[in-house]
């Protein structure tokens, strides 16, 4: 007899968490009356953006995310819907990335950032509830303190606790990647989940400015057992500064020798019908790591594009 | 020439002329930032390493370095012995520079010793070893659930985690590039 194959057979346990944990989410969206829709994988062009590199797909590209058909369907009068979709993005290999992952992506209208970390926070509780933490939990030797509200941190403050230099000299100084994965990331959210809110505005393409202070964007990311696991906006509904936006990043995809994107019109011209709202976008394989303890997303997928 | 996407453990490099071998490689992207690629780099010569983050616009030299196939004899204090199996010449390597290549090197081994100029100087492995299990726990039959395993120790000494049904004095496979068991090999 054939010996059944290792690699897959030691993911059982895995694979069932993931399962249960994306029905979980269902469950969640359904009771809330979230509508699930599901959009073209194969699209135009994605969202305009200078470090996320599209695969191209017989002229035109794989989705990197559902983003731009989900925000149509919103200014089309749907306020409330949801999506589990496989995404794809080039040269995105490590022990948390893989090429082709799962995203979960939620858009609702009448809410800004600062509500959506509770929708967060709600999902979250509620989907470790019915995997069975009912209380806290531990990721690879990190504690997670479930109970609410959880931690927000603006990031000019991280960087004031955490970082050599300020958030604008970061930036200024082209240092605010290696930073973030250096200094910030290591050392925030030791004790439970953080938001991490209000990023530059050349950082959060698709996000609105803030009023009160308009270098930052009203942008969040979500970061859970030193899992950065979500990232969402108070979404930008004006037309004309969206635009600019998209061209900033292509030109800076253009000077970086990447390829160039078609500017998304119908996503532009539906762009002044979206009413206020926001949208969030979570790693499912990366939440699956957490409820699994895996350290590698390896091992909350069936196969890895290694294994084909 | 590499490209940064090309970097992974164990990659040989060039810098300032002098051959590096990357111990330790992740690969991290900051939410809708750029690709960095972490190393912890070896100089393969002095043994003296150092960490550094590179950007997906950087490119790399080839470490510049012959390869020799050889086979293992045995290690005598810490020295590793390798020998050409047609001219008898035989190599010296310390436990430094076959690194984790020790835990699965067994007699006769054949492997790719790596000289920079005339001096050896690091071990790459074929990408399957076939190793003896010395330590199993027993197995009941009632304990065959999918996915369960077990820790067990191969004849190097080396211990990683395998089905529940390997047993003391079998032989298995074991992917040297991640070190996890692959199957049962049938003698």
């Amino acid at each position: 007899m054939m010996e059944a194959d290792w690699r897959l057979a030691k993911k059982t346990e895995a694979l069932h968490i993931r399962a249960a944990m994306i029905q979980a989410i269902r469950g969640f969206f359904m009771r809330k009356n979230f509508l699930e829709v599901e959009t073209p994988i194969r699209i135009p062009g994605p969202a305009p953006e200078a470090h996320i590199d599209a695969i191209p797909s017989d002229g035109w590209y794989l989705h990197t995310s559902p983003e731009l058909c989900m925000k149509r369907l919103l200014a089309a009068g749907y306020p409330r819907i949801f999506q589990i979709s496989r995404c794809f993005r080039g040269a995105e290999r490590g022990f948390r990335h893989m090429t082709e992952f799962t995203l979960l992506e939620w858009y609702e209208s009448g809410i800004d950032y600062w509500r959506m970390m509770e929708v967060c926070e709600e999902l979250l509780i509620a989907v470790a509830h019915s995997l069975g933490h009912k209380g806290d939990m531990t990721y690879c030797g990190r504690k997670i303190i479930m109970r609410r509200p959880w931690e927000r941190l603006s990031l000019r403050e991280a960087f004031r606790r955490h970082a050599p230099l300020s958030l604008e000299d970061a930036v200024e100084r082209d240092r605010f990647d290696e930073i973030m994965v250096d200094a910030i990331e290591p050392n925030i959210g030791t004790e439970g989940p953080v938001f991490l809110y209000d990023y530059p505005v050349a950082l959060g393409a698709l996000a609105r400015a803030k009023q009160t202070d308009p270098t930052v964007a009203e942008r969040f990311e979500l970061y859970m057992g030193g899992l950065e696991l979500a990232n969402a906006f108070s979404e930008l509904t004006d037309a004309t500064e969206q635009r600019e936006r998209f061209e900033r990043e292509l030109t800076l995809r253009q000077t970086s020798g990447k390829a160039p994107y078609p500017m998304p019109e119908p996503f532009l011209a539906a762009l002044s019908a979206m009413p206020e709202s926001s949208g969030i976008a979570l790693g499912v394989d990366r939440l699956a790591m957490i409820f699994a303890g895996s350290e590698s997303i390896d091992d909350v997928v069936a196969f890895t594009t290694e294994d084909l | 020439m590499y490209s940064a996407s090309d970097l992974r453990k164990n990659l040989k490099i060039q810098i300032d002329g002098a051959p590096y071998v990357i111990v330790d490689f992740s690969f991290v992207k900051p939410g809708k930032g750029q690709a960095l690629y972490r190393c912890k780099l070896k100089n393969m010569i002095n043994g003296t390493q150092f960490e550094r983050t590179y950007r997906s616009v950087d490119t790399f030299e080839p470490a510049d370095l012959k390869e020799k196939k050889m086979q293992y004899l045995y290690e005598e204090d810490g020295k590793y012995c390798f020998m050409d199996t047609e001219t008898y010449e035989q190599v010296y390597l310390s436990g430094d520079q076959v690194g984790d290549a020790t835990n699965f090197l067994s007699d006769n081994l054949d492997a790719e010793i790596l000289f920079f100029g005339e001096e050896p100087i690091g071990v790459t492995l074929p990408n399957f070893v076939d190793l003896t299990v010395t330590v199993a726990e027993p197995w009941s039959k009632g304990d065959s659930v999918t996915g369960k395993s077990k820790p067990i120790v191969v004849e190097t000494g080396y211990s990683l985690q395998a089905p529940p049904f390997i047993e003391e004095g079998e032989k298995i496979r074991i992917d040297t590039r991640t070190g996890e068991y692959l199957t049962r090999v049938k003698e």
